[in-house]
C-alpha cells in the first residue's frame, strides 16, 4: 500500500447556527482519483475548503503525505502541494490565458515584464497537457469549459500533488468533459490525487477509482467505484432517518388548473419546461443546486425574460414582460434571497407588509392613509402570528422565520393567488420551520396555489401534493405526493439526458431505480 | 488550424475590447477637428492648434494618473483640488523659501504623492470607499493649500524667472515645454501600465480582485500604490498649472477632477475597472480640449459649452455600456 497523500481525520465545523461538519473523515493516494459524493449540503465543498486552507477546521487532523499539518491559508495549502478549483472559477476576465496562470509570479526581465517568457512558460504547460490554447487569448473571450482549463493549469503551475475539484462538469458539454477526464486521467497517471466532488453519480463509474459518500456533514463511507451500485450510493446519500410528518393531502385535487407553462425555454437552465398548477396544490420543485429551478421560476416571473413559451393564467394566455406585469397577473416570487430581494431591512414591519400595495392605500393625491396601514399590518401581523414587539419594528431585527413570514404577509396584503416560494425554509431555524409549514398548507387550504423550490427532500416530501424533478434545466420525472420517495427523487435529479445518452450502460443502471 | 483559431480570437480581442472605443474616440476626435476647421476659419491655424496642445497639458496629466486608480475599479475625486496643494507646496520651498527650483519641483511631486498615498491607506487598509476617502481628500488638499498659502497666491517673480521660462518656453515646434511634460507623462504612464508587474496588477486589482488575492498578490500594498503613482501624476499637473499661471494659486483646480474621469471614460476606461489605455485617455483629454477651444473660437457662449461637453461624456458612457453589452 502507498503512502497516504492525504488522511483528514475527525473533523469539525461550524458556522454561527450550522454544524457543517462533524467527525468528518477522508484520504486519498497517491495516482487516484477520489469522487466525493453526497447531498446539497452534505458537507463536501467545506470539507475540501478546510484542505485547501479557505476554512480552518474546528477540530480534527490533517495529515499531508504522513506529516501533521495546520494548513491555515491558501498559500500555506499551495505550498503543501494542494490546489483547489473552485465551481466559480477565479479567473481574471480582463487579463490573457498565460497572465492568469502566472499572476503573483510574473517571469521579469530587470524592471519590466517578459511577456515572451511568461507566453512560453504557459505554452510549456499546455503541451504537457496536450490542450490547444494559445496564451494570449484573453481569459473573458474563452467559453467556460477552456476558461476551467486555464484554472487546472494553474493548479498545476503550482507543481500541485492533489488537485481538488469542485463540480467541474457542472457547466461542460459533453464533448468537454470527455476532454477533461482525459486530463484527469493523464494526471493521475503521472502519481497525482484527484479529488472530484460530484452530484453526477454517473460521471463516477467513468472517472473515479473511490468513492467516500458524506451526509449531514458525516462521512457515511468509502467505497470502490468497481463495486459499487449506483443505487447503492443514492442509498447511502439520502439514508438519513426521514423525519415522518406525512403531509395533508386533500383527496381529490382541484380541476381547476390556475397557472399553466408551455414550453418554456432560457439558455440552459430552463429547457422546454412545461407544467400546470392546480389550484390549492403545493407544487414541489426538487433538484440539485445548478438543476435549473431558480432559473425556471425567474422566468416565468419574466426577472429574466425567457426566449420562448407560453404562459397560461386561468385558461387565458397572457404576456408576462416582467415582474410587475407578473405582479399584476397576480404571481408573487418570494426568493431564497429574503434579506436582498425580499425585504426592506431598514424599515419596519409594517411598510413592508403593504409596500408592495401601497396604491391600494394611498388617496388620488398619493397621500397613504397611514390608519389603513396600519390595520392591514395588525391584521396581517396576527393571521400569520408574526412575532414582533410591535408593527414599527424594523424588519432587521426579527428572526430568519418572523421575516419569511413579513415576505409572506406582504404578497397576501397585494392580492396575490400564486405564490412560487424559492427554498421558504432557508436559514430559518427547525421551530420556526414548521411554522412555515403550517401557513403554507393554510394557504393552500384557502385556495392559493403553491410552487415550492426545496433541495431538502425530506420538506418537498412532507409538504409537497406533487412533486416536479429537474436536471439540467429539464424535468426528468413527476412524482405524486403517494410514490415519492427520496430514492427516487434523488435518481430523477441524477438523471443527466447527455450522459445517459452516451454511455448505455450508466443508463440501464439508472432505470432500474425508476422502476 | 491553430494559428487559424488563434488569429481569430485576437481578432475578436480586437474588435470587442477597448480598442473600438479608442477608436470611435480618436474618430470622433478627427471629425471634431474637421467640423471646427470648416465651420470656424480661425480655427485652421497653428496658433489654435498650439492652444488646444497647451490646454491640454494639466487634464492630460490628470487624466493619465486616474486612468490608473479607474483601471482598478476605484475612484479619485481630490486629484483636481490635489494640484492646489501641489502648486503651493512647490511655491512654498521654490520662493517663500528661497530654495533652489528643483527642489520645489521635489517638493510638487511628493505633495502630491503623499496625497495619494493618504488615499491609499485610507482604501487599502482603512477599507473605506474610495468615492467617500477621496471625497474627502477633496476638502483636505484644497483646505491644507489655504492655510499653508494663507490663502494668497504665490507668484514666482524674482527669486525664480527660470521657472517659467522653462515650462512656457517653446524650443520644439513651437510648442511648450509643458506639452512635452505630458507627453513624457503619458509615456512613463504607458511603460507601467503595458509593461510592468505593477501595470499587471493595476488591471487585475479591477478585472477580480478576490482571484489576485487568491493568487498571492498582495491587494493592499499595490492598490495604495495606484494612489500614490495618480498622486505623482497631480503633482506633476500642479506643477504644469504653475507654470501656465506664473504662480501656486491656493484655491485652484475644483472640478478638474471631472475633466480628467471624463477624459479617461471618453477613451475607454471602464468605471466598472479591469479595462483602460493610456492611449485612449490621452484621445479623450484632447477631445474635451478641442471641444472646448472649438466652441470657444466659434463664440459659442461658455453656458451651452458646459452643456454639449456633458452631453458628450454621457453620449460616450452609453456607447461604452452599448458595447458592453452587445458582448456579453
Amino acid at each position: 500500500m502507498s503512502e497516504l497523500l492525504v488522511e483528514m481525520t475527525g473533523i469539525s465545523k461550524s458556522f454561527p447556527g450550522v454544524h457543517a461538519l462533524e467527525d468528518a473523515r477522508f484520504e486519498l493516494l497517491p495516482g487516484e482519483v477520489h469522487a466525493l459524493v453526497g447531498e446539497n449540503g452534505a458537507g463536501k465543498s467545506t470539507l475540501m475548503k478546510i484542505l485547501a486552507g479557505i476554512y480552518k477546521r474546528d477540530a480534527g487532523s490533517i495529515r499531508i503525505k504522513g506529516r501533521e499539518e495546520e494548513v491555515p491559508s491558501p498559500h500555506a495549502a499551495q505550498s503543501l502541494g494542494i490546489s483547489m478549483i473552485h465551481q466559480e472559477l477565479n479567473l481574471m476576465y480582463h487579463l490573457t490565458v498565460a497572465q492568469n496562470i502566472f499572476i503573483g509570479r510574473e517571469p521579469r526581465r530587470g524592471l519590466l515584464l517578459d511577456e515572451g517568457a511568461l507566453n512560453a512558460k504557459a505554452r510549456q504547460l499546455f503541451d504537457d497537457l496536450h490542450l490547444n490554447l494559445d496564451p494570449r487569448t484573453r481569459v473573458g473571450s474563452l467559453a467556460v469549459a477552456q476558461q476551467q482549463m486555464v484554472e487546472i493549469a494553474k493548479a498545476l503551475s503550482y507543481d500541485s500533488a492533489v488537485l481538488i475539484m469542485d463540480e467541474p462538469t457542472a457547466a461542460l458539454t459533453d464533448t468537454e468533459i470527455e476532454e477533461l477526464f482525459r486530463i484527469i486521467r493523464q494526471l493521475r497517471d503521472q502519481g497525482k490525487g484527484i479529488v472530484h466532488i460530484s452530484h453526477r453519480l454517473e460521471e463516477l463509474k467513468q472517472i473515479s477509482d473511490r468513492i467516500t459518500v458524506m451526509r449531514d456533514g458525516r462521512y457515511v463511507a468509502t467505497v470502490g467505484t468497481a463495486e459499487a451500485e449506483i443505487q447503492q450510493i443514492i442509498s447511502m446519500m439520502v439514508g438519513r432517518a426521514v423525519f415522518e410528518a406525512t403531509p395533508e393531502l386533500p383527496e381529490k385535487r382541484d380541476p381547476n388548473v390556475v397557472l399553466e407553462v408551455k414550453g418554456l425555454n432560457r439558455g440552459r437552465q430552463v429547457r422546454d419546461i412545461s407544467f400546470q398548477l392546480h389550484r390549492g396544490e403545493i407544487l414541489g420543485i426538487a433538484g440539485l443546486v445548478g438543476a435549473g429551478r431558480t432559473e425556471v421560476m425567474r422566468a416565468i416571473f419574466a426577472a429574466d425574460r425567457p426566449e420562448s413559451g407560453g404562459i397560461t393564467i386561468n385558461g387565458k394566455p397572457v404576456t408576462i414582460r416582467s415582474p410587475s406585469d407578473a405582479v399584476r397577473n397576480r404571481i408573487a416570487y418570494l426568493s431564497e434571497d429574503r434579506k436582498r430581494y425580499g425585504l426592506a431591512l431598514g424599515m419596519d414591519v409594517e411598510v413592508n407588509i403593504v409596500l408592495a400595495s401601497l396604491r391600494r392605500f394611498a388617496n388620488s393625491f398619493g397621500w397613504v392613509r397611514t390608519s389603513a396601514t396600519r390595520k392591514q399590518a395588525l391584521e396581517q401581523v396576527q393571521a400569520l402570528a408574526i412575532k414582533t414587539p410591535g408593527i414599527t419594528q424594523l424588519a432587521k431585527n426579527l428572526s430568519g422565520g418572523n421575516q419569511q413570514k413579513v415576505v409572506i404577509a406582504k404578497w397576501l396584503t397585494a392580492d396575490t393567488d400564486i405564490l412560487i416560494f424559492d427554498e421558504p425554509t432557508r436559514g430559518i431555524d427547525v421551530g420556526a420551520k414548521s411554522e412555515i409549514y403550517r401557513l403554507l398548507n393554510d394557504l393552500a387550504k384557502q385556495g392559493k396555489s403553491i410552487i415550492m423550490i426545496s433541495s431538502e427532500l425530506p420538506e418537498i416530501l412532507r409538504m409537497s401534493h406533487r412533486i416536479l424533478v429537474m436536471c439540467e434545466g429539464r424535468i426528468t420525472g413527476e412524482l405524486s405526493a403517494a410514490e415519492a420517495t427520496q430514492e427516487r427523487i434523488m435518481t430523477l435529479a441524477t438523471q443527466r439526458q447527455s450522459v445517459a445518452a452516451a454511455s448505455p450502460e450508466t443508463s440501464t443502471a439508472m432505470s432500474v431505480g425508476v422502476h | 488550424m491553430q494559428t487559424a483559431t488563434a488569429s481569430t480570437s485576437r481578432i475578436r480581442t480586437l474588435a470587442s475590447g477597448e480598442y473600438v472605443q479608442r477608436l470611435l474616440a480618436l474618430g470622433a476626435l478627427i471629425i471634431l477637428l474637421v467640423f471646427f476647421s470648416i465651420i470656424a476659419p480661425h480655427f485652421a491655424s497653428l496658433e489654435n492648434y498650439r492652444n488646444i496642445l497647451t490646454a491640454t497639458a494639466s487634464n492630460g496629466l490628470l487624466a493619465t494618473g486616474v486612468t490608473f486608480v479607474i483601471i482598478t475599479g476605484g475612484i479619485d475625486l481630490s486629484i483636481g483640488t490635489g494640484t492646489a496643494f501641489a502648486s503651493v507646496a512647490l511655491g512654498i520651498v521654490a520662493v517663500n523659501l528661497g530654495l533652489p527650483l528643483w527642489l520645489g519641483l521635489i517638493a510638487g511631486l511628493v505633495a502630491g504623492g503623499v496625497v495619494g498615498l493618504i488615499n491609499g491607506a485610507l482604501i487599502a487598509k482603512l477599507k473605506l470607499p474610495p468615492f467617500i476617502a477621496t471625497l474627502g481628500m477633496m476638502y483636505v488638499t484644497i483646505g491644507m493649500a489655504q492655510v499653508l498659502s494663507d490663502v494668497h497666491p504665490i507668484y514666482f517673480t524674482d527669486p525664480q524667472p527660470a521657472f517659467n521660462g522653462f515650462f512656457m518656453g517653446n524650443p520644439v515646434a513651437g510648442i511648450p515645454n509643458t506639452v512635452w511634460v505630458m507627453f513624457g507623462g503619458a509615456f512613463v504612464a504607458w511603460i507601467l501600465l503595458n509593461k510592468t508587474v505593477f501595470g499587471r496588477y493595476t488591471f487585475a486589482l479591477g478585472s477580480n480582485e478576490e482571484a489576485a488575492r487568491l493568487s498571492g498578490v498582495n491587494v493592499d500594498r499595490w492598490k495604495a500604490l495606484v494612489y500614490v503613482v495618480c498622486g505623482v501624476f497631480v503633482g506633476l499637473a500642479g506643477i504644469v498649472l504653475s507654470a501656465r499661471s506664473s504662480s501656486a494659486q491656493p484655491s485652484q483646480g475644483q472640478g478638474y477632477e471631472l475633466d480628467a474621469i471624463a477624459a479617461a471614460v471618453i477613451g475607454g476606461t471602464s468605471l466598472a475597472g479591469g479595462e483602460g489605455s493610456i492611449v485612449g485617455t490621452m484621445i479623450g483629454a484632447f477631445l474635451i480640449s478641442t471641444l472646448r477651444t472649438g466652441l470657444s473660437v466659434d463664440n459659442v457662449p461658455q453656458q451651452w459649452q458646459y452643456v454639449i461637453t456633458g452631453l458628450v461624456v454621457i453620449g460616450a458612457v452609453w456607447l461604452d455600456i452599448q458595447r458592453r453589452r452587445s458582448r456579453a
